[in-house]
């Protein structure tokens, strides 16, 4: 199709997204006195690609603030990071991201936006991570509803195909709407429209086949079509293209949209074999939280990408219950045949294991406990109770990807570049350019943190060039 | 065709499964008293998810701000799917029940059943009533003869919603009652706390997902407007056996001051929560009882109009058929409360004593 050239009036400013980040510059934009256009891919009803997902944001603070408690320092929230990362960040830019988190929660809180404090099961955060009221769902319709009082206006399933890049300035945007497509020009441009794990073509090309059988946590609309567009053309890029940060969860879930209620928190309580009933590594090596991201690769290398958690009766209330009953059997052979394993392997593997447990006394589902096997490998450090109590249950395990690492090199002002330098009205924020902040690993409610702090910077540098 | 048996059970499996899908979500616990009640448990029995679905007050807070609302595959809508379990639980639960089934789901019925009572009054007021045993209004009907109708059309309604919520309480498994877990039920009430949304902005009901108190003030202007008028009888009652102080009372009276300001309030409460019904989504309730909702609304609305329409033109010659109006109205509407949407009031009362009492045994050390 040729685009055809809207005669409708230019705007100063176009967001190509449609979630968090995106919205977070709309609105600055807009309050700044621009006139805003939002593109987002997905329709009104699956707006708000993963924000929707999200329930909390990661806050500096020095003080109590709202929902939070206590203090969180630039310092120790940076010291957080370099743990998750090994370092892969950018200070410069992390720390930015850290340092205006502070003043982000007030923000949020004018233009809609609720909190609480967290949630239960998720005590471990109640010092770090503001939760929202209703979740990010919650999030993305105040900051809609904002946004469109503020004279935004949104074109949903309005999808970005091409970003016209001429030298140092993006002279057009291209896109189809409703088996049309349209070619308009905005004074700045800005790309906030995630990464491209919800392209499993892609997603196979940079991990290989195995990512076909990968789940997707979040939005199917996340494709890059519009990261891929500036990449070709010469657009810098940041993190490694070949990545992705993928969790162990429950291998019914849809393939996209599974969201948080796929989450399978019993790993540490239980053994995990593969479908050849062998088990690959320590269940117990640390609390839940610190390890369920590592799973999501472990299962990943297993054969067909998929695992099994064995746990009994003992267990089965010691964790958030999951979307999924599980599959209940009364002997252990009834339940491999039920999960599709060799019955006489998971009886010998669970025996061998039951032997490996000493002392269970000691056993504390909630701290690191030193619970553990002599003699196997691997070894279960922590929680290695005997799987020996009927009913058995049994979980299945698949690698659900959450986001891509690779994406656009912005500096302090949000701003993209190419080798030449940098581009002079186009910007970026949210998973896009996250890959600059979170070269691996990933630190909870720190995506939204990322993408509200680099919006409002790319919205107000966006505005202010606009209005030039 | 389905047993109402049948679509019972098919209603709860349903609540079911979406309470399950929250049970592992929990990202709404902040909105209002369901999602915590969820929080506690695990698994849930037929009576633990009617009693969720009487705490909810249909705010649809978590509708607007849940991830798996259609079209995703898990299709939540739990406001809806908790107003058929509640719709459910107060026909079954009514006694006796198949009354309640017939006015729950039509306002035509509840309409006809007003008719009726329009027509006994005139009838009554035209050939039977003794006339010139009083002033006032008992000019036209005499103090006995209204006691001889409005008694039992007050006591037998009583009586069968004290059947209904016992037998509620005993599916929900309800234990023995505290001081404080009434007073926790009152306060909630009182304040209509659960339509508050959790921070104080209220619900989300007449335009999609923007937060809006306006159906928390008028639910209030209806229940309170309603309680001013019931506290009129009440002293009027008071006053005319405890002191010999008959009707008609002057303007500066306790039973015309509330009666009065009740009514004018009761008015536009009404009048308020049908103009929201009118814009709030369908689709997020219980279709079925649609009809019998507005009709009941309607009822409740003619009532205090009615009475107001009376207390202005009671001199006028039109004083026998004003009263046969106002009263034929009230008598449908006390005979139907066990069977009409205004049994919510006491479920929902119910409801949070019993939240109240499992929030008491969770905390006790």
């Amino acid at each position: 199709m040729k685009p055809v050239l809207q005669t409708t009036p230019n705007m100063d400013v176009v967001v190509i997204g449609g979630g968090n980040a995106a919205l977070c510059a709309a609105i600055t934009s807009a309050e700044a006195g621009a006139r805003v256009l939002i593109l987002e891919t997905a329709p009104k009803t699956y707006r708000g690609g993963n924000s929707r997902h999200t329930r909390n944001f990661r806050c500096m603070h020095e003080g109590p603030l709202s929902v939070l408690t206590d203090t969180y320092g630039e310092e120790e929230y940076f010291q957080d990071l370099v743990k998750v990362t090994g370092g892969k960040t950018s200070e410069t830019l992390a720390r930015l991201a850290i340092r205006s988190s502070q003043s982000c929660l007030p923000w949020m809180q004018q233009h809609g936006v609720h909190f609480q404090p967290s949630l239960s099961g998720t005590l471990s955060l109640a010092r770090t991570n503001a939760f929202f009221l209703g979740g990010g769902k919650a999030l993305v319709n105040a900051y809609y509803r904002t946004a469109i009082a503020l004279g935004v206006a949104v074109i949903y399933e309005a999808n970005v195909t091409h970003l016209e890049l001429d030298g140092d300035v993006v002279t057009a945007i291209d896109y189809d709407h409703n088996g049309k497509s349209s070619r308009i020009s905005a004074k700045s441009v800005i790309v906030a429209s995630g990464g491209f794990q919800a392209d499993t073509e892609w997603l196979a090309r940079a991990w290989g086949p195995a990512a076909k059988n990968f789940l997707i946590r979040g939005t199917p609309y996340n494709r890059g079509v519009v990261l891929n567009d500036l990449l070709q053309q010469g657009v810098q890029s940041v993190g490694d293209p070949t990545q992705c940060h993928a969790v162990a969860i429950d291998g019914r879930a849809p393939k996209f949209d599974g969201g948080i209620v796929t989450r399978l928190d019993c790993v540490p309580f239980s053994i995990v074999v593969n479908r050849n009933g062998d088990r690959f590594y320590d269940e117990g090596e640390d609390v839940w939280p610190k390890r369920y991201a590592i799973w999501g690769r472990l299962v990943a290398a297993q054969p067909d990408q998929i695992a099994y958690a064995v746990i009994d009766q003992k267990s089965i209330d010691l964790f958030m219950p999951s979307v999924f009953p599980p599959v209940v059997a009364d002997t252990l052979e009834d339940l491999a045949v039920k999960l599709g394993l060799e019955p006489a392997i998971l009886r010998q593997i669970v025996d061998q294991f039951n032997t490996a447990c000493g002392d269970t006394g000691a056993f504390h589902p909630t701290e690191l406990d030193g619970v553990s096997t002599t003699g196997i490998t691997p070894a279960k450090s922590n929680w290695a109770r005997p799987i020996s109590d009927p009913p058995y249950y049994g979980y299945s395990l698949k690698p659900g990807v959450t986001f891509t690492y690779l994406g656009l090199k912005v500096d302090e002002t949000a701003r993209c570049s190419t080798d030449q330098g940098p581009i002079k009205n186009l910007w970026a924020a949210g998973e896009t350019m996250a890959g600059s902040i979170l070269g691996q690993g990933y630190l909870a409610g720190f995506g939204m943190t990322i993408g509200t702090v680099f919006g409002r910077i790319a919205g107000s540098e966006a505005a202010s060039h606009a209005n030039s | 065709m389905q047993t109402a048996n049948e679509t019972i059970t098919q209603t709860i499996s349903e609540a079911r499964r979406q309470i399950e899908v929250c049970n592992a979500c929990r990202y709404c616990e902040g909105f209002c008293s369901v999602f915590p009640a969820i929080n506690r448990q695990r698994s849930f029995l037929d009576g633990d998810i009617t009693q969720l679905a009487n705490l909810c007050h249909n705010c649809r807070g978590c509708y607007y701000a849940c991830q798996y609302t259609e079209p995703h595959e898990f299709a939540l809508n739990l406001p809806k799917a908790l107003a058929e379990v509640r719709q459910d639980s107060w026909q079954e639960h009514a006694y006796p029940s198949s009354v309640a089934r017939a006015f729950h789901k039509s306002g035509v019925a509840i309409g006809l059943a007003t008719a009726l009572a329009f027509g006994l009054l005139f009838w009554l007021i035209k050939f039977v009533a003794t006339k010139g045993g009083g002033a006032g209004f008992y000019t036209v009907l005499s103090h006995n003869m209204m006691f001889a109708i409005f008694a039992p059309a007050f006591l037998l309604p009583i009586f069968s919603l004290a059947i209904s919520l016992r037998n509620y309480w005993q599916h929900i498994g309800g234990g023995p009652i505290h001081f404080n877990d009434i007073k926790a039920a009152f306060g909630s009430a009182a304040k209509m706390k659960n339509l508050a949304g959790g921070h104080g902005e209220g619900c989300n009901f007449e335009d999609e997902d923007r937060f809006s108190n306006s159906r928390r003030w008028y639910h209030q202007l209806v229940m309170y407007g309603f309680l001013m008028c019931f506290a009129a009888t009440c002293t009027a009652t008071v006053l005319h056996y405890g002191f010999g102080m008959p009707a008609p009372y002057g303007l500066f009276s306790l039973p015309k001051l509330l009666g009065l300001a009740g009514g004018v309030i009761l008015s536009f409460g009404t009048l308020g929560m049908l103009v929201l019904k009118l814009k709030a989504d369908f689709k997020l309730s219980d279709e079925r009882v649609r009809g019998g909702d507005t009709g009941f609304v309607l009822l409740l609305f003619f009532v205090s109009t009615s009475g107001l329409v009376l207390y202005g033109f009671g001199n006028s010659l039109y004083l026998s058929e004003l009263l046969a109006i106002h009263l034929g109205a009230v008598l449908s509407f006390f005979l139907l409360t066990p069977y009409s949407k205004m049994a919510h009031g006491f479920y929902r009362l119910v409801a949070l004593i019993r939240d109240a009492q499992i929030q008491r045994i969770k905390s006790r050390p």
